[in-house]
């Protein structure tokens, strides 16, 4: 962070300067927009800066010196909350109702964004409406009919022991499919409509099936924002609180998103244990945040940047 | 308009030649059946899971609205009661009215406080200056943060025993419990991530205003404050509306954060928390978590209609 601060000084001979925007000479103001920035930025990484810090000190020590002090460092926290709140289910759970539900969102929406862009029918608007509409409810309005919905939703008992969709990572999985789909179609059917249709035509003289036009041309051609949307649903989907919390009833279910409560006690938190879960529960969207960064960002502005 | 922030990331050139209404119906007709089926399963299979999962349940929840049904048992005609379950949410119901108004505020500490900081972040780093990547990292790594796990950070802050924020100020607050604070606490909480997220969209707008215009308003002697209100602001439109409802619906929505601090009570009622502690747990009101339900897709549905009319002008 030394070299953040330093910045201000160093940015005066800035080898590209935007002509017309900056001029020389403006030294001062340059400096106090460091400064400010500096510390908003710090301010902002303090939180998890601060639940990163304190995972790493014992119980013992900082009740004895106060949260607000330096040291009685150890890595028992991890190892602890991992054993305690069963960190190992709760990931695998994650990843049951992470991975199926992005691939079949985009799998859906990619479905829908190639008609939608490919053909012009007359409800292809009304399509469009009705999928990004739905990404768009609030999901408690819906809570209850899917509730009663998936309890009398009878399946069989490989494919969910609890008999019904409720209390089930397939009912999960679904409504987590219907609702990101809506997002998903909308961004998907922009993109595809700047692919030329030109491509298409010499396709369809080469007598490519609609399929294959849709697989072999469309989807290849479509990796962008692709990518870029899986990277937000891996994200939102591993995100999800409220359908997991209010559908699934037995703790054991539960995504890691859904379990971090179970470090918290009914009379006494140790908060150094929930700092160390609650990193253990960021890791994997950090090492998204860091390593796609790119198609995080690209992702979340995709849909909102087409006026 | 549309060209001011046409799409990001899509490749540039052949948008204006493949207007729909060209493609014309002829080779609809020479699609072959094995086609017919492909376009037909690729527009049935998503509408039906879409349709199912979302619009029959918002259907059916404006419907169960009218009943006094509990959730066991066939529905009959007998269960309905019309308009009770909204007259006794109205009038008889203590939490209805403080959760409205926490949803208001919420609204407004989202629109007039972090919108407007994200904005002015947007602003500052939308500038050429050193850095800029490394603030914009830090400002938005909130947003890839589910709620829940936001609670429980701003928890270590908050708590009167443990939290940084007593430790520091000597104070002795229950900032999540008592309901003189715990309100402000989760909006703090809330805006440490809105922030950000709003920054993340104004900086993709403001990429995308055309340099010239800024030229232009610069040789004529505007001031950079000048430059952003009379020119650059007005070009924003679109973006300016889907902030506009992005921030709405997310204060409508609001949930997660709230139900982590303590289930949406005692000063935390929201109007998504009291339709859920109607359904799950022992006493499960149908009718009247629906007539509550309903009261929320009616807001949001202003905003949806906003949205969509927003969003979709270029293919009317």
């Amino acid at each position: 962070m030394t070299v953040l601060a330093d910045r201000p000084q160093t940015a005066v001979p800035d080898i590209s300067p935007a002509p017309g925007r900056r001029k020389p000479g403006i030294r001062a103001p340059r400096m106090v927009l460091h400064t400010f920035l500096v510390v908003v930025a710090l301010s902002w990484l303090f939180p998890v800066a601060w639940a990163v810090y304190n995972s790493f000190r014992d119980y013992g020590y900082t009740s004895l010196h106060g949260y607000a002090s330096f040291g009685g460092f150890t890595l028992n926290n991890f190892t602890n909350a991992w054993e305690q709140a069963d960190f190992g289910r709760h990931f695998l759970n994650s990843a049951y109702i992470t991975i199926p539900a992005v691939i079949l969102t985009l799998l859906f929406s990619s479905m829908v964004a190639f008609v939608v862009a490919r053909f012009s029918y007359k409800f292809n608007l009304i399509l469009l409406a009705m999928f990004t509409a739905a990404n768009l409810l609030p999901p408690q309005a819906l809570l209850i009919p899917i509730y009663q919905m998936f309890r009398s939703a009878q399946v069989p008992l490989w494919f969910s022991d609890s008999g019904t969709m409720l209390n089930s990572l397939a009912g999960l999985v679904a409504i987590n499919v219907a609702f990101q789909t809506g997002f998903c179609a909308f961004v998907l059917s922009n993109y595809m409509k700047t692919i030329p249709k030109e491509i298409y035509e010499s396709a369809d003289v080469d007598g490519a099936s609609v399929f294959r036009q849709w697989w072999q041309l469309t989807l290849p051609l479509c990796r962008p924002p692709l990518a870029a949307l899986a990277t937000l649903e891996v994200t939102w989907i591993y995100n999800e609180f409220f359908w997991a919390t209010v559908l699934l009833q037995s703790g054991d279910k539960y995504p890691i998103t859904s379990s971090l409560n179970n470090l918290k006690g009914q009379f006494f938190t140790d908060y150094n244990l929930l700092s160390a879960g609650s990193v253990l529960v960021a890791l994997p969207t950090l090492i998204v945040f860091f390593a796609l960064q790119k198609q995080f960002v690209s992702g979340l502005t995709l849909g909102s940047t087409k006026g | 308009m549309s060209e001011t922030t046409a799409t990001l990331a899509t490749p540039a050139s052949p948008a204006a030649t493949s207007r729909p209404g060209r493609r014309g119906g002829r080779s609809k007709k020479r699609r072959s059946t094995a086609d017919r089926i492909t376009i037909t399963l690729f527009v049935l299979i998503p509408s039906v899971v879409v349709l199912g999962l979302i619009w029959l349940p918002a259907i059916s929840s404006v419907f169960l609205s009218f009943t006094n049904w509990n959730g066991v048992g066939p529905l009959t005609p007998d269960n309905v009661i019309g308009t009770l379950n909204y007259e006794n949410a109205f009038t008889n119901y203590p939490p209805f009215w403080p959760a409205m108004m926490h949803n208001l505020i919420w609204l407004a500490v989202m629109f007039l406080v972090a919108t407007p900081a994200g904005m002015f972040l947007a602003v500052l780093l939308d500038k050429e200056i050193r850095g800029s990547r490394i603030y914009q990292t830090a400002l938005y790594l909130p947003v890839v943060l589910s709620l829940a796990l936001i609670g429980f950070i701003w928890q270590l802050i908050f708590s009167q025993q443990e939290g940084l924020l007593n430790a520091v100020t000597g104070s002795n607050i229950d900032w999540f419990g008592d309901q003189r604070y715990n309100l402000w606490a989760a909006l703090v909480a809330t805006s440490w991530r809105q922030v950000g997220y709003i920054m993340l969209l104004y900086l993709a707008g403001l990429k995308a205003v055309d340099a010239s215009l800024r030229e232009a308003a610069s040789i004529d002697g505007c001031t950079e404050v000048q430059t952003f209100f009379r020119i650059i602001f007005p070009v924003m439109r679109p973006i300016n509306i889907i902030v506009l409802v992005v921030t709405f619906i997310e204060s409508l929505r609001a949930f997660d954060l709230v139900w982590i601090i303590n289930k949406g009570r005692n000063g935390l009622e929201l109007i998504s928390t009291l339709v859920t502690q109607n359904v799950v747990g022992e006493a499960s009101r149908v009718g009247f978590g629906s007539a509550l339900a309903t009261v929320m897709l009616l807001i949001s549905s202003v905003f949806i209609a906003l949205y969509l009319r927003v969003v979709m002008k270029e293919d009317q």
